[in-house]
């Protein structure tokens, strides 16, 4: 019998021949990702740090990003401490407030590699599996201990393959995908298991992976990892990462719990409705819906295609008077890129506001922020009750087509009308 | 002993608004704010050695510790639920938090009903029911009767002395 990309990696990342699924391993990650909760991390082994140091400083990467810049004295305190900690204790990577999303960040400046294990506290870490990474989600303690020891235990999971055949067409995009397989599998569809995506994956850009892999855990999965093809290699060389890295991918007679099969061409634009993620329908359905902010960015959506998408749709257009459109640029580089093809200006003449690269309108943390009985349409991955600062808010999850769209009109559009891909 | 029942999927922000994540860090400064948009009362009113019983996949969504860490500090005997979201379940070992997934008790369980948890021995009692749990692998149980995690790594480091 076969491996699965699973036990592939994590067999090697805890210098075993081969594991079985269940068994639980000690592994030493590659990098460990931590951002504005690292002054809460640190805090919590001030006197260990004190004697015992960093494990190893090559493997923490620290980025500045949820609160930023500094919302008021408690975050900027936050971020000083931060600061301070990078420098005394010479973390080799470290990337301070306007940089850009972690996510972002993490895979543009080569640390999340194919066949690398990268652990982060944040849920959304699972991003780097666009890259043929194995990278899952803790919690601030557990960074906290890996700081000290520079290693932590997995569990090695069971399998999930989704066969993809085909090509988007139209209007549809990967977050539709993802929308439409997190809506038929369930919010814990996935829960414990490692998603490996087979198939026709090559028409797949590595943005489109990267809001993919992203949500994965909007479905409960470990990890959800694409195979690392000619796309991931052009990625990289046009980066600037030189190719140190050697992929893993599953055998071809790998054992999975469940295989599910997605045909690309029939993915149509998609809507997650409040207040869970698996609450999808497309996106005809709700067509008229008012919404009173309209939010394109992320680390799920905020990358120079998507922008690029949104100010070709609103190009010498103007956003609708009662709602306001919030452009959210996944890091520096992006919003940099952007500005050079003239797409943030074209955004700000339609009536955007632009923010820095950061996390902060997603999850209620900073700027964006919306009033009992409002609605945004958001291209993020999370419409949870209460998750961009108000209880009485709603939030509709979609792509930046359907987002930037909706816009113009001030309610729910169906790009298909607008987009001709 | 008060049991506090919920819902399939309760997420991370229904356990702590996301709002308060980069200022409420420590025990006291979460408490006041545990639960705060699934059940105002919770806050105010759980005691120590109270349980909380839900359905499917509690603690879905961020990574954020606020949610164990609270609910460790509160005192929770166990949580009790048909599943848990990873993230959620791996935190909770390193607050040594008890976490007891059962569906069986959950769907035995009606209001009022009395609950009592062993997790030494694996088993959940509602009504006077007994219901059997897996038990977490011993080096899982270990970290967890250390007193969490960092608990745990502090002894390790001082018995391998100091680098």
């Amino acid at each position: 019998m076969g491996e699965t990309f699973a036990q592939k990696l994590l067999a090697l990342k805890s210098g075993k021949k081969s594991v079985d699924v269940s068994e639980i391993v000690t592994v030493r990650p590659d990098h460990l990702l931590t951002h504005d909760n690292t002054a809460a991390i640190i805090s919590k082994i001030g006197d260990e740090l004190g004697t015992y140091g960093v494990a190893d400083t090559d493997i923490p990467v620290i980025v500045i990003d949820h609160v930023v810049p500094a919302s008021n004295e408690k975050t900027a305190t936050n971020h000083k401490k931060i600061r301070e900690f990078v420098s005394k204790f010479g973390v080799k990577h470290f990337y301070d407030a306007g940089e850009g999303i972690c996510h972002q960040v993490l895979i543009a400046e080569g640390h999340a590699l194919p066949g690398s294990l990268i652990v982060g506290s944040d849920s959304h870490t699972c991003t780097y599996g666009a890259v043929g990474a194995f990278a899952t989600g803790i919690d601030r303690t557990e960074a906290a201990s890996i700081l000290l020891t520079g290693q932590t235990w997995l569990k090695v999971p069971q399998s999930m393959k989704i066969e993809l055949t085909g090509r988007l067409a139209g209007a549809a995009s990967a977050k539709d995908l993802i929308l439409t397989i997190i809506g038929d599998i369930s919010a814990s569809g996935a829960n414990y298991l490692s998603v490996e995506f087979h198939g026709d994956t090559a028409s797949l850009s590595m943005e489109d992976r990267m809001t993919i892999a992203n949500m994965g855990v909007e479905m409960g999965a470990k990890n959800a990892v694409f195979p690392v093809d000619d796309v991931t290699e052009e990625f990289f060389e046009q980066a600037g990462v030189g190719k140190t890295w050697k992929s893993v991918w599953a055998d071809e007679d790998a054992s999975y719990i469940r295989t599910l099969s997605y045909d690309l061409d029939k993915i149509v634009p998609t809507i997650a409705k409040p207040h869970s993620v698996d609450n999808c329908v497309p996106v005809t359905e709700l067509v008229g819906l008012k919404v009173d902010q309209c939010f394109i960015g992320t680390c799920t959506n905020g990358r120079l295609g998507d922008l690029r998408t949104a100010a070709a749709i609103l190009k010498g257009r103007k956003v609708h008077k009662d709602t306001r459109l919030l452009i959210l640029p996944a890091s520096r580089e992006i919003m940099l890129e952007a500005l050079k093809e003239g797409i943030l200006q074209t955004l700000i003449e339609s009536g955007g506001i632009v923010l820095p690269p950061g996390c902060g309108p997603c999850l209620g943390a900073h700027q964006g922020a919306l009033a009992p009985g409002e609605k945004c349409l958001s291209t993020a991955n999370r419409n949870f009750k209460g998750r961009m600062g108000c209880v009485d808010a709603e939030i509709y999850l979609a792509s930046p087509a359907t987002v930037a769209a909706s816009a113009i009109e001030g309610s729910v559009v169906d790009p298909g009308k607008v987009v001709d891909r | 002993m008060k049991v506090w029942k919920y819902d399939d999927n309760i997420n991370t922000d229904m356990l702590f608004p996301g709002k308060y994540t980069y200022t409420c860090s420590t025990a006291e400064e979460i408490r006041p704010h545990l639960l705060e948009d699934l059940d105002p009362d919770f806050a105010k009113q759980a005691q120590a050695g109270d349980i909380v019983m839900a359905g499917d996949n509690f603690g879905c969504g961020s990574s954020r510790e606020q949610p164990t860490v609270g609910l460790k500090a509160v005192g929770i005997k166990a949580v009790v639920a048909r599943s848990f979201a990873r993230i959620f379940y791996r935190s909770a070992i390193n607050q040594g938090l008890i976490l007891v997934e059962c569906p069986e008790a959950v769907d035995a369980y009606s209001d009022g009903d009395a609950v009592d948890v062993d997790p030494e021995g694996g088993v959940i009692t509602v009504a006077g029911k007994e219901f059997r749990f897996p038990k977490l692998p011993p080096q899982i149980i270990a970290i967890r009767d250390a007193g969490g995690l960092l608990a745990y790594v502090r002894k390790e480091l001082a018995r391998k002395g100091a680098r």
